[in-house]
């Protein structure tokens, strides 16, 4: 067992937890915060994607007992003052889900996808910070896995969020709602 | 799981300290969180060395100094690495999905284990996890596994075909990178390609590090000069791991000949290999693609496929050459 302190959402939250404890059960479990999705636990699929200190992480391979002091940022909390986050707006807009299981992680991980700097291995000029073309989201995006297939409609989601508000807007947004 | 203990350590001097038989120390937990909850990994005490403040990436010499605990994604998004080192930008780029790249540090990164089936499968033998219980692999499913290298021609109880799976650590073996370690015994300086090892007759061992032992930081040389590049053939576009791979820097001369070239390929041996056969073959040689064909030729000779990987030495040939032609002035 352990002691652990983390804010989700903006609320601190002290904890005794056992060290075999992720990041994704303490979530779900202890803080009944079920948004974020339990898919294959082993870090391949990201339906358990949340933002970790406002940087994208799969929460089934980070132990809680790890993450004292940590700022994190569900599903859950993308939504500020009622008002939709871009992306869960631009989700509803394009109709990129099927059954929706992945979409909390697709969220949460477009969200620290669109503040990240610096190329792809897609990236013809890794000096250069390329523009998000389909391309891009496809590349930076394939550690989330879609069954229903709705690969198309999310990219052309995050497409249009990319586009609107810009990579370095995004980022304040996202960390501003956690902080 | 099995139930662990946990302890933060501060600093570098103070996890060696904490560390004890049965320990192991936590950077990231990508791939060794993943291995508990398989039973392969059954730590009873964890060392969290994610904050020992090893987190810096620091001019060092004429090259570059890593601390152990840079994310990988960090790593690559440095602008130092990005135009002075991009075979190793793109390499750490091609490796895992970008929430793992986040989560991952360069010291796990080098560490990480195998991902042949039977070794992440308790219910099946394997010598690299069970000593002496055999390997199902040189039978089996080894489409993915080894060509070079391994021990598949030993006796049963020492067999191992499994590959190590570090795009990174394929790019640093061409780079001559230093892993700087330090342990029980003091700290030290272990070269590039030499902290991995072949099976041979210890398939359970995958370095050359001892019990104890931490790397603290990855110092890179200057590069060496020429243009260069990583290349990765997977089975689909994006997070997968390499069938085969390839580190390459080329330098050729005003008159057409290879002035030097570095080659090290990954998804083909226990350790990421360096092709020194194929770099002495192509040294001096006419940048053509007829002596690409025949310095490729001459590091695969030394290949053992098993029955059904095959293809991989004929893939390492194309990708050697191909890489090359791409590289040429």
């Amino acid at each position: 067992m352990g002691d652990v302190t983390v804010r989700v959402n903006g609320t601190p939250h002290s904890l005794d937890v056992d060290s075999r404890m992720s990041l994704l059960d303490l979530l779900r479990e202890r803080l009944g915060l079920t948004g974020t999705k339990k898919g294959c636990d082993h870090g391949q699929c990201g339906a358990c994607t949340v933002l970790i200190d406002g940087r994208r992480a799969v929460s089934c391979l980070a132990l809680a007992v790890a993450q004292d002091g940590a700022d994190v940022t569900t599903v859950e909390g993308l939504a500020a003052d009622g008002a939709l986050h871009p992306l869960q707006a631009a989700f509803i807009e394009r109709d990129a889900f099927q059954c929706g299981y992945c979409t909390p992680g697709q969220l949460c991980s477009a969200a620290g996808m669109l503040g990240e700097a610096g190329p792809s291995v897609v990236t013809e000029d890794l000096t250069a910070d390329p523009p998000l073309s389909a391309a891009e989201i496809r590349e930076r995006m394939s550690g989330n896995l879609c069954r229903c297939g709705a690969y198309v409609n999310i990219v052309a989601a995050i497409g249009d969020v990319a586009a609107a508000g810009g990579a370095a807007d995004m980022a304040t947004a996202v960390t501003g709602t956690a902080r | 799981m099995k139930p662990f203990e946990y302890t933060r350590a501060r600093d570098a001097g103070d996890a060696v300290a904490r560390f004890r038989a049965g320990a192991m120390y936590l950077g990231g937990g990508t791939n060794l969180v993943d291995l508990m909850r398989l039973g392969v990994a059954e730590p009873d005490h964890l060392v969290d060395v994610s904050r020992v403040g090893g987190d810096r990436i620091e001019p060092g010499g004429d090259g570059l100094l890593i601390g152990a605990g840079v994310r990988n994604s960090d790593l690559a998004a440095h602008p130092v690495v990005r135009e002075r080192y991009p075979m190793l930008a793109r390499a750490v780029l091609a490796g895992a999905s970008g929430q793992v790249r986040n989560m991952a540090t360069i010291g796990g990164n080098l560490l990480q284990r195998t991902r042949c089936p039977y070794f992440q499968d308790v219910s099946k033998p394997c010598n690299k996890r069970q000593p002496g219980s055999g390997c199902p692999a040189v039978a089996g499913d080894h489409r993915n596994l080894a060509i070079l290298g391994h021990s598949a021609g030993l006796e049963a109880a020492a067999q191992c075909v499994a590959t190590h799976p570090s795009d990174m650590a394929v790019a640093l073996a061409a780079l001559d990178a230093q892993v700087h370690v330090t342990g029980p015994d003091g700290s030290r300086v272990v070269p590039m390609p030499g902290l991995h090892r072949l099976p041979g007759d210890e398939p359970d061992r995958d370095t050359v590090l001892r019990p104890g032992d931490l790397i603290t930081a990855v110092e890179l040389p200057p590069p060496p000069p020429g243009r260069s590049t990583y290349r990765k053939v997977r089975e689909r576009a994006s997070f997968a791991f390499a069938l085969v791979s390839l580190a390459a820097v080329l330098d050729v001369g005003r008159d057409g000949t290879v002035r030097g070239c570095r080659l090290a390929l990954g998804g083909v041996a226990h350790t990421p290999w360096r092709a020194a056969r194929a770099e002495r073959a192509l040294t001096g040689a006419p940048a053509t693609a007829e002596e690409f064909t025949r310095a490729a030729g001459a590091e695969l000779a030394e290949a053992q496929p098993l029955p059904r990987n095959g293809y991989k030495v004929t893939l390492a040939r194309n990708l050697i050459v191909a890489t090359l032609q791409e590289l040429l002035p």
